[in-house]
C-alpha cells in the first residue's frame, strides 16, 4: 500500500495541455475519485500513474519515492479499464494469471493466488471460460481480479462501472468498495459519473480542462461547491443558477434581477461587499427549493410550466419572471401545470458565486441561526 | 421477382459472365482437356488418355522440382511473406505514424514496378562480377566476388520473392495491429509485460486471423508464381531453382529447346491446381476459415 503524491503534474500532447500543474496527495488506503467531464484530463493522470504516459513536467511519488522514470512493470499498479481489456484469446484463469506469469511466479503460487482472488470476487466457477462467454458484470470482476492478483500498491479504476447496466452498477460499486476496504488498498477511481464518485470515494477531485477545480469530501462537494463549475456539475437534476445583481444600498443586502428580489441576512454583507454593484450568480438546488400554493405576501411568484414525474419525486419546471427554475418535490405534490406558486428559500441552502470568476462567495449564514429569507416578489 | 426483372438481371449479368467464361472457364476447361492429349507445336488434339500423367511418374526431374517447390513455397512464406511481414508491421506500428508510412511506401515500391525491372535490379545486385552491388561490398571488404545465383540459387529465389512478397503481409498486419484497441497494450504494460512479451502474448494472438489468411493466400500465390525465378535464375543452374510452375511453363512454351509440349505442360498445371486445392481444403479445415468469415477479423470484446 502506498501514499501517492503528485507535484505540479503536467502533461501536454503537442500544443494541447491535458493536465495542467496538478498537485494532489492521496492517503494510504484512501479511495479518491477523479471526477469530470470527458476530456478533462482525469484518464491522462491515471495513465501517468500507471507509467504508460510520461509526465511533461512535475513529479509522481509513491511513498516519497519518485517514480517518473520507473516503467509500468516496476510500479506495482493494478489497472482496470472501462472496456475491461480482457485478452479475448485467454481463459479467465489465464487472464488473471497473466501478470503473475510475466513475473515468472511458480506454477503452484499462480494457481493458489488466482483461485484466492477469484474466490474473493466470487468468480471461481468461471475460471475455465473465455471472456466472450461472460456477462458484462462477470467480465468486470475478472478485470478487477487481474488487477488485484499481483497485490498492487495502487489500484487504478478507469470508469469501471460505465459499461454495466443500472442495477448491476449499484451492486458492483458496493462490491468494489467492500473489496477496497477489505484489502485496504490505495485506489484512484476515474469517472464522469458523479453518483459513482459520491457513493464510492473518500474524497473527490473535480476536474475540468486539466485542472482540479475542487478537492473535498463528497458531502462537502455537494453542500459547498467551490465554484460555478462544480456547482453545475454536481447534483442531478442540476442546480438552478440565476444571474442577479448584489445591492447593498438602503441598509439591507439583497440580490435582484428582473422579477425577483431576494433579501439576504446582514451577515452576508462583509463577504459580498467586494461584489457590490456587480453581477453574481445565485444557485439553489432543485431539492432545496420549496414552494406553497397558498398566496403568501412577500414571497416570489412563479408559474408551474411543466411537471416531470420521476416516481419518488416530481420535477417541477417553473417560470419566475424571465427565469426558468426547477424544483424537486415529493411525488405526491399536488402542483398542477399553470398553478401560481410562491417560492420559499432557506439562506443556508443558497449558493452565491462571483459573476465573473465563478468563485463561491460566502453568505456567512453559518454564524447566524437559520434565518428565513424574506424574498419579495419584484417589480 | 417478375419476369421482366429476371430478364433485366440476366442482361446486366451478361457482360461480366462473358468475361469470366471467355477468359477463365474456357481456358481452364481447355487446359484440363489438353492434359489428356500429347499436343505439341503442331497444336493437334490427339487424346492419349492418362499417358501424360503416367509420364510424370517416370520424369526423373520431378522429385527434385517438387522438393524445390516445397522449399521455395514454405521458406519464402515462413521467412518473408509472414515472418518478415510481421516484423515490418510491428516496426512500422512502433515508430511514429509518418515515418512508418514512408517506410511502408518504400517497401511497396517493387509492387508498382514491372516484374522485369524488379528482376533486372536484382540481377545487378547479384551480379557475379565485382560490378554487382553485393559483390562490390564483398570486394570492398577484401573478399572475392561470389557467384550468388549459381552458388545459392534456392536462397536467391526465396530472397527475391520474399522481399517483394513481404509487403502484402506487412500492409495487412499493419492495419490489423493498428486496429487492436490501445487498452490491450496498456493493460499488458500495466500487467508488467515488456514490449516483446506484449507482442508474443497479446499482439500476435489478436492478429491470428490476418496471420492465417495471409499464410493461406500466399501459399497458393507462391505455388503458382514463377516470374521472378524465370527472370533472375531462369530456374537454373540446370534445374537447381526450377519450381513446378516454371517447369510446366518451360515445357509448354519452348524452354529446354523442347517441342512446345502443351499436353504435358497442361497435365503438370492440373496437378498444381489439385495441389493448390488440397492445400486450400487443409487450410480451410485446420484454420477453420468458416469461423473467420463469420467473425470479425480482429477479435474485440
Amino acid at each position: 500500500m502506498a501514499r501517492i503524491r503528485l507535484e505540479g503534474l503536467t502533461k501536454a500532447f503537442g500544443p494541447v495541455v491535458a493536465v495542467n500543474d496538478v498537485n494532489l496527495s492521496i492517503e494510504d488506503g484512501e479511495l479518491l475519485a477523479l471526477l469530470g467531464p470527458s476530456g478533462c484530463g482525469k484518464s491522462t493522470i491515471l495513465l501517468m500513474l500507471a507509467g504508460i504516459y510520461r509526465p511533461t513536467r512535475g513529479d509522481i511519488y509513491f511513498d516519497d519515492q519518485r517514480v517518473n522514470d520507473v516503467p509500468p512493470k516496476g510500479r506495482g499498479v493494478g489497472l482496470v479499464f472501462q472496456s475491461y481489456a480482457l485478452y479475448p484469446h485467454m481463459t479467465v484463469f489465464d487472464n488473471i494469471a497473466f501478470p503473475l506469469r510475466l513475473r515468472r511466479a511458480k506454477r503452484e503460487e499462480i494457481e493458489r493466488r488466482v483461485r484466492e482472488v477469484a474466490r474473493t470476487a466470487q468468480i471461481e466457477e468461471l475460471l475455465a471460460r473465455k471472456p466472450s462467454q461472460l456477462s458484462g458484470g462477470q467480465q468486470q470482476r475478472v478485470a478487477l481480479c487481474r488487477a488485484l492478483v499481483k497485490e498492487p500498491e495502487l489500484l487504478l479504476l478507469d470508469e469501471p462501472l460505465s459499461n454495466l447496466d443500472a442495477r448491476l452498477r449499484i451492486e458492483t460499486r458496493t462490491e468494489i468498495k467492500r473489496l477496497q476496504r477489505e484489502l485496504g488498498i490505495t485506489t484512484i477511481l476515474v469517472t464522469h459519473d458523479q453518483i459513482e464518485a459520491l457513493t464510492m470515494a473518500d474524497r473527490i477531485a473535480v476536474m475540468r480542462s486539466g485542472v482540479i477545480e475542487q478537492l473535498s469530501k463528497p458531502q462537502e462537494l455537494y453542500e459547498r461547491p467551490a465554484n460555478l463549475f462544480v456547482a453545475s456539475f454536481i447534483g442531478d437534476p442540476p442546480m438552478n443558477l440565476v444571474r442577479m445583481e448584489f445591492r447593498n444600498d438602503g441598509g439591507m443586502p439583497r440580490l435582484e434581477t428582473a422579477g425577483l428580489t431576494i433579501q439576504l441576512p446582514p451577515s452576508a454583507r462583509p463577504q459580498l461587499e467586494r461584489a457590490e454593484g456587480r453581477e453574481v450568480v445565485l444557485g439553489v438546488r432543485p431539492e432545496d427549493l420549496r414552494f406553497r400554493t397558498e398566496p403568501a405576501p412577500g414571497l416570489p411568484v412563479a408559474q408551474v410550466f411543466m411537471l416531470e414525474p420521476l416516481g419518488r419525486d416530481t420535477l417541477v419546471d417553473m417560470r419566475a419572471g424571465q427565469q426558468s427554475i426547477r424544483a424537486l418535490v415529493p411525488g405526491s405534490s399536488e402542483a398542477k401545470i399553470g398553478d401560481t406558486v410562491y417560492l420559499q428559500l432557506e439562506v443556508e441552502k443558497l449558493h452565491v458565486f462571483d459573476g465573473v470568476t465563478g468563485v463561491r462567495l460566502d453568505l456567512g449564514a453559518g454564524e447566524q441561526p437559520a434565518l428565513r429569507v424574506e424574498a419579495k416578489g419584484g417589480a | 421477382m417478375s419476369r421482366r426483372q429476371k430478364v433485366a438481371l440476366a442482361v446486366l449479368m451478361l457482360p461480366a459472365l462473358a468475361v469470366v467464361v471467355a477468359f477463365y472457364a474456357v481456358p481452364a476447361v481447355m487446359t484440363a482437356a489438353m492434359s489428356f492429349t500429347d499436343m505439341d507445336f503442331r497444336l493437334r488434339w490427339n487424346f492419349v488418355g492418362f499417358a501424360t500423367f503416367l509420364r510424370m511418374a517416370e520424369d526423373f526431374l520431378l522429385p527434385g522440382i517438387l522438393q524445390n517447390t516445397i522449399v521455395y513455397t514454405f521458406a519464402t512464406l515462413a521467412l518473408f511473406n509472414v515472418g518478415l511481414a510481421v516484423l515490418l508491421a510491428l516496426a512500422t506500428t512502433f515508430v511514429p505514424d509518418r515515418i512508418g508510412r514512408v517506410f511502408q511506401a518504400l517497401w511497396l515500391l517493387p509492387r508498382f514496378t514491372p516484374p522485369i525491372v524488379y528482376g533486372i535490379i536484382w540481377m545487378w545486385i547479384l551480379d557475379p562480377t565485382g560490378a554487382g552491388l553485393l559483390n562490390s561490398l564483398v570486394v570492398a571488404a577484401g573478399g572475392r566476388p561470389v557467384n550468388w545465383i549459381t552458388d545459392y540459387p534456392m536462397a536467391v529465389i526465396v530472397l527475391t520473392n520474399g522481399i517483394i512478397g513481404a509487403s502484402f503481409g506487412m500492409v495487412i498486419f499493419y492495419s490489423a495491429i493498428k486496429s487492436i484497441p490501445r487498452d490491450y497494450s496498456w493493460a499488458a504494460l500495466a500487467d508488467g509485460a515488456t514490449w516483446l512479451q506484449q507482442v508474443r502474448y497479446v499482439t500476435l494472438p489478436l492478429i491470428r486471423w490476418p496471420l492465417l489468411f495471409v499464410t493461406a493466400y500466399q501459399t497458393l500465390s507462391l505455388l503458382t508464381s514463377y516470374e521472378y525465378i524465370l527472370i533472375i535464375t531462369g530456374g537454373g543452374p540446370y534445374f537447381a531453382s526450377t519450381v513446378w510452375s516454371l517447369y510446366a511453363y518451360n515445357l509448354a512454351f519452348g524452354g529446354y529447346f523442347a517441342n512446345y509440349e502443351f499436353g504435358y505442360g497442361a497435365a503438370l498445371s492440373i496437378v498444381l491446381v489439385v495441389l493448390g486445392t488440397v492445400a486450400s481444403i487443409v487450410y480451410w479445415r485446420v484454420f477453420r476459415f468458416r469461423d473467420m468469415m463469420a467473425e470479425p477479423k480482429i477479435e474485440v470484446m
